[in-house]
């Protein structure tokens, strides 16, 4: 039995339960405002508390997009810079190549047309048949008919006449032989002429592929322009070159890791031979250690190679180097790979022999038969070329890396920043929410109360009706009451 | 910001130093007792079959040793063969061919103890096996598990087998126990309560087709 029930009334009464529930109404009535006060005061302040939240969250996204747009300005803006850097590089070396020896080919060309037109010259000298000559033959010819009675002197002058003829058919044939020398002459010009036609062939075909160049550079510079300006086209493009970088630069460097992991295995094992397999780093053989450092040795020469040759930019310290102190140090590098190389082939000769002689060992621990207890010899010596000769690739392999490194480490801060922004965003969504089911929580809470209390509630504007009170039904300022609940 | 450094560097060092020292944790030492008494000889056959296995599983830096068991096993000349295992492989391999003409000789040229110390012999291991700092310390005691002192030997020592796994491999039956089973159930749990309350772990491994039995 209940206190009330012991001192008041029994429950299993309609009646008192009908009073109990009349005593809790008008009380929740008295302490409406309360009820309303403190419902409004932890819902509401928990809409504004994940309101605040949200728009803190916002801000910080769209800050975080400004540093994105930022960054993927810069990146792109550095990355044509360094493509039209190339082509004026390319143009620099076509120069350079063809048409810096221009003055040379100059000189052979004015040295060929010279001698095409001396040549010429020299065809044209043709001593043309002299007419008087001509003429005069003739006269002697004609004066021998007419002394025709004249026998001496018609002898003499038939005479002058054969002899003029002679000699004008001599002339003929020096004519003809002169004639014939300077088509020869002619003839030899042809070589000279298609020479000179290649010459400047050449110079053409330079001067388009310059043209074409230009043209490239052109079109990178409207592109450089348009990222300077931040156009959004601009953005747009970078972001989308980006996230596909990104994702081709992170197959390649998986791919890489996977080929490390390869190399990995074929030296770990001789390793043990030259380092310690007995001693341990943190759980690891310590010859694992030595041989996975040396997989990280090779990678960070490969990445110090391809910065030396001025393929990556991942340290302005060495991309501000000279060119001299540059070409050394490449040297340097690649002799350390190469020494890698040779030493991941030579543990690799190794590794035969060592897998060689465990497997032999188990094999006569195997066998029963004690006195075939020795060492057999490498029977195939294809895996081992193959293992020698991936020994000697892999340091290199790995040293192109860093091609893809670069693509991924600058892809990585667009895209990571993207997918940043797009979980803030996404969580400031979300707070906004929390902020609105609040926010109706307490509405609806607030109307539950009314509820509950309707029978009063509505007693009390009936009341107020027939008195013809001012005041609103709810019993509050309607200006205040709106104020509370507008947000 | 020079406190954080100096405290960073020390830091590391410690590390480094604490990561070399890891070596004889991961070390094994493994000591094998072979029964030389009455009858049991006949199974040392099946013991140097045990003793390849354990030969091409066992790594750089562990530690193995195979002694008998005589009428006085506490003694180093009972150790047949011994051997703590190159880093490198190609000497560690040599090692082991070694050690397993070593015992395949002793077996072919094996004699009969008049009785059984198993006792002096476990004292022996544990000295031994303490000696060599392995990290992960097994006995494994090739027996009947039937102890014959000859008269004044003394055996009531305390072991303490802390840190050790105890394992009787290969704990045959003899005809006295087909009579009274009892026998050697009373025998397998004397030495139970020996290693138990020695501090060690214990374990009985008679079908050694397991895959799993004499895993190290």
């Amino acid at each position: 039995m209940t206190f009330l029930e012991q001192n008041f009334i029994p429950l299993n009464n309609t009646y008192g339960i009908i009073f109990i529930v009349s005593i809790a109404m008008i009380l929740l009535y008295l302490g409406r405002d309360i009820v309303h006060k403190s419902i409004r005061a932890f819902f509401f302040g928990g809409y504004r508390f994940f309101k605040v939240l949200s728009r803190s969250i916002m801000s910080s996204a769209q800050t975080l997009q400004e540093r994105n747009r930022e960054v993927l300005l810069e990146l792109g803006q550095e990355q044509t810079e360094r493509q039209i850097e190339r082509e004026f590089y390319r143009i620099n070396k076509v120069v350079t190549r063809d048409l810096g020896t221009y003055p040379e080919l100059q000189r052979i060309m004015n040295e060929q047309i010279t001698k095409i037109e001396e040549d010429y010259a020299k065809s044209g000298e043709v001593p043309p048949p002299s007419p008087e000559w001509l003429d005069a033959i003739q006269a002697v010819a004609e004066l021998a008919e007419r002394k025709g009675g004249d026998r001496l002197g018609g002898n003499v002058l038939e005479e002058i006449h054969k002899t003029t003829q002679k000699q004008h058919k001599r002339a003929m044939d020096e004519y003809r032989k002169q004639i014939a020398e300077r088509h020869q002459i002619l003839l030899k010009l042809n070589p000279y002429w298609r020479r000179l036609a290649n010459t400047v062939d050449h110079v053409g075909s330079t001067i388009q592929g310059l043209m074409d160049r230009s043209q490239h550079i052109d079109t990178q510079m409207d592109r450089y322009m348009q990222i300077h300006a931040g156009e959004d086209s601009a953005l747009r493009m970078l972001r989308a070159s980006s996230i596909t970088q990104f994702a081709i630069a992170l197959i390649v460097v998986t791919i890489a890791v996977g080929g490390a992991f390869i190399n990995f295995h074929l030296i770990a094992l001789p390793m043990s031979e030259t380092v310690s397999a007995a001693g341990r780093i943190a759980g690891m053989r310590v010859s694992d250690v030595a041989a996975m450092l040396v997989i990280l040795l090779e990678a960070s020469f490969g990445i110090l190679l391809m910065e030396s040759l001025r393929i990556t930019r991942l340290f302005p310290a060495i991309g501000s180097m000279e060119d001299k102190k540059l070409k050394r140090m490449a040297w340097i590098f690649f002799i350390f790979i190469l020494s890698f190389a040779f030493v991941e082939a030579a543990l690799a000769f190794m590794r035969d022999e060592i897998a060689a002689d465990n497997a032999a060992l188990r094999k006569n621990f195997v066998s029963s038969a004690s006195d075939s207890m020795e060492t057999t010899t490498i029977s195939s010596w294809i895996p081992m070329t193959g293992q020698m000769i991936m020994g000697f690739i892999l340091p290199f392999a790995l040293a192109f890396v860093a091609i893809p490194l670069e693509s991924l480490i600058h892809s990585f801060r667009t895209v990571s920043g993207d997918l940043l922004v797009l979980l803030l965003k996404g969580l400031s969504a979300l707070m906004r929410m929390l902020a609105q089911l609040f926010r109706q929580t307490g509405e609806v809470l607030v109307h539950l109360v009314d509820l509950i209390v309707i029978v009063p509630l509505q007693a009390e504007r009936g009341l107020k009706s027939l008195y013809g009170s001012t005041k609103n039904p709810h019993g509050e300022n309607p200006k205040k009451h709106k104020e509370v609940t507008e947000y | 910001m020079k406190r954080i450094i100096v405290n960073s560097l020390l830091i590391m060092v410690f590390s480094l130093t604490a990561c070399s020292n890891d070596t004889q944790s991961y070390s094994k030492g493994i000591y094998l007792l072979l029964d030389t008494s009455g009858t049991y000889t006949r199974e040392l056959e099946k013991a140097n079959e045990i003793i390849k296995y354990f030969l091409s599983q066992l790594e750089a830096g562990d530690t193995f040793a195979v002694a008998r068991i005589d009428s006085g096993s506490f003694s180093e000349k009972d150790i047949i063969a011994k051997a703590t295992f190159d880093a490198r492989p190609s000497v560690s391999n040599n090692q082991k061919r070694e050690f397993s003409r070593t015992v395949e000789s002793f077996i072919k040229t094996v004699k009969s103890s008049a009785y059984t110390d198993i006792s002096g012999g476990m004292l022996q291991g544990i000295e031994y096996l303490d000696e060599s700092m392995s990290g992960k310390k097994t006995i494994f005691i090739f027996s009947d598990l039937k102890e014959e002192l000859p008269k004044g030997y003394v055996r009531d020592v305390r072991f303490d087998l802390n840190g050790y796994r105890v394992v009787a491999i290969n704990a045959t039956k003899l005809r006295s126990d087909n009579i009274n089973p009892a026998e050697y159930m009373d025998r397998l749990s004397h030495w139970q309560n020996l290693v138990q309350s020695s501090g060690g772990e214990w374990s009985v491994i008679n079908d050694l087709d397991r895959e799993d039995a004499l895993m190290l």
